[in-house]
């Protein structure tokens, strides 16, 4: 396949994004209205609150700084400003996100308050909006891309149609040398098995096997039933899938027939190198997806069943369902509708060509369904309670 | 028209591409090898949910993408229903 091409933004890291957001980062809730604040005194910027950062400790807390310093060092971002109620951790993320060279700027609140706080970052915050406004996109191959996968609300159409589409896509980005990216590790229960032999090595295998007994231990050790409604989810059973193990032979038809994987990445953690990445993740939808925007994917492809409608604040998400009663009854949900694949007027080639030419034309700037909806979950993973 | 699809040639189920009334006489093709499968249906089965292609007892395994899906905790008899009343996971 010939890389397909689109004008996109080659970030001062060499980093290619395909949106150019100026984000409002509170490093912890209590600062959150401050960066809505900003938000609404400068058009173009955009708050990400969230219900985190505070007396978190541990591994807990390495993840809430990979999360928040991932986030503004994401591609799609051109500049960031982060506010937190006092100046240490803050400077931690301004200096986590500044090592990719962007506009950034950090301000926190105690010894200032929110009004002084607001009136200064929202001074900063148009300086960047006008300078991210003056940033041209420039010539780039979906290479560049650094794309990631996950379903939500599935049925049984998403194994047979949407997840196979995204399959095809994912072995045709790995023969072009992209970059990309599957998770979900409490979904791959029952094809677990199935999942360590698609690793590039054995090693690599082994090390997934590690990360994934982990979890199924956990929920183990915390489940109170068989996981019936939460596991696969009530929606799940609704689309007629019924256990675990169907949930996750489905799922993984999205990493393809041909493609290994090259390595396991913690959650939130960025790929060191091009191909298809394991990521361990939660398979709950917004949590996911914020991990691998703060890894630093600028694009997300979503099969769903029955009408999963997440979108996330700095990644376009594209959705695709090959359920006919899904793509008639939520049509302004679903940005590609490959439910021909069911009635065999569509092959799965046909479907993976039509998700590139949908991929390169959100690239270029189009607005995808969740986008336009309004759809901006950020929801951070909370490993256990604080201190 | 076909009705319902497998994945592999070893599933013991289909999967309802419509919806199905009780007593059609159904025509299902497998996605790997695209070879033909007939079944009748007993009961109505919803788009998307699955349909037995055998009879299964309590204690069965139920073969879907080639591979164990779960356990029958409820007898099956071909054209039936298959779902969270008469199958479970093996896991957790």
């Amino acid at each position: 396949m010939q890389k397909p091409t689109f004008k996109a933004f080659r970030r001062e890291n060499g980093r290619v994004g395909i949106r150019n957001h100026v984000v409002i980062l509170p490093v912890d809730d209590i600062s959150n209205a401050a960066t809505e604040a900003v938000a609404r005194v400068i058009h173009g910027a955009q708050a990400l609150p969230h219900a985190y950062g505070r007396l978190q400790f541990g591994e807990d807390l390495e993840l809430m700084f990979r999360t928040l310093i991932g986030t503004g060092a994401n591609p799609n971002v051109a500049a960031a400003i982060v506010i937190g109620i006092e100046p240490g951790w803050t400077d931690r993320v301004v200096q986590g996100i500044a090592k990719t060279g962007k506009p950034v700027a950090g301000f926190s609140i105690e010894r200032s308050g929110d009004l002084k706080t607001i009136a200064e970052a929202s001074r900063k915050a148009l300086e960047f909006v006008q300078q991210a406004s003056e940033r041209q996109r420039e010539d780039c191959t979906m290479d560049e891309l650094y794309v990631s996968v996950k379903c939500g609300e599935s049925d049984t159409t998403t194994g047979l149609a949407s997840c196979p589409t995204v399959g095809n896509v994912v072995d045709r980005l790995v023969d072009i040398n992209g970059t990309t990216s599957f998770g979900e590790t409490s979904e791959l229960t029952g094809a677990e098995h199935v999942v360590k032999k698609r690793a590039a090595t054995p090693a690599i295998g082994e090390q997934f096997m590690r990360v994934w007994s982990e979890y199924n231990d956990f929920i183990n050790e915390n489940k109170t039933d068989d996981l019936s409604e939460s596991q696969p989810t009530k929606g799940n059973i609704r689309g007629g899938l019924t256990t675990i193990e169907e949930k996750a032979f489905g799922n993984i038809q999205k990493i393809g027939k041909r493609a290994k994987y090259v390595g396991v990445l913690q959650p939130a953690e960025a790929p060191s190198g091009k191909g298809l990445w394991y990521m361990d993740t939660s398979s709950a939808a917004a949590e996911a997806l914020t991990l691998w925007a703060a890894s630093g994917a600028v694009l997300h492809l979503f099969p769903t069943g029955q009408g999963n409608i997440i979108g996330n604040p700095i990644m376009p998400v594209i959705k695709l369902s090959g359920n006919p009663l899904t793509c008639s009854t939520m049509s302004e949900h679903i940005d590609l509708d490959v439910s021909q694949i069911l009635t065999g007027e569509m092959t799965f080639d046909q479907a993976g060509d039509r998700l590139l030419e949908l991929m390169v034309r959100t690239a270029n700037g189009r607005m995808t369904a969740s986008e336009a909806l309004g759809h901006r979950e950020f929801v951070m993973t909370k490993l256990y309670r604080s201190a | 028209m076909r009705h319902f699809l497998v994945h592999d040639g070893r599933d013991n189920v289909g999967v309802v591409v419509r919806d199905v009334k009780s007593g059609e006489n159904l025509v299902g093709e497998s996605t790997d090898s695209g070879a033909a499968l007939k079944v009748k249906s007993l009961q109505p089965i919803p788009l998307g949910h699955k349909i037995a292609l055998k009879e299964f007892k309590v204690g069965d395994t139920v073969i879907k993408y080639g591979e164990d899906i779960g356990k029958v905790v409820g007898n099956i008899r071909a054209g039936e229903h298959v779902h969270v009343h008469n199958l479970k996971t093996k896991r957790w």
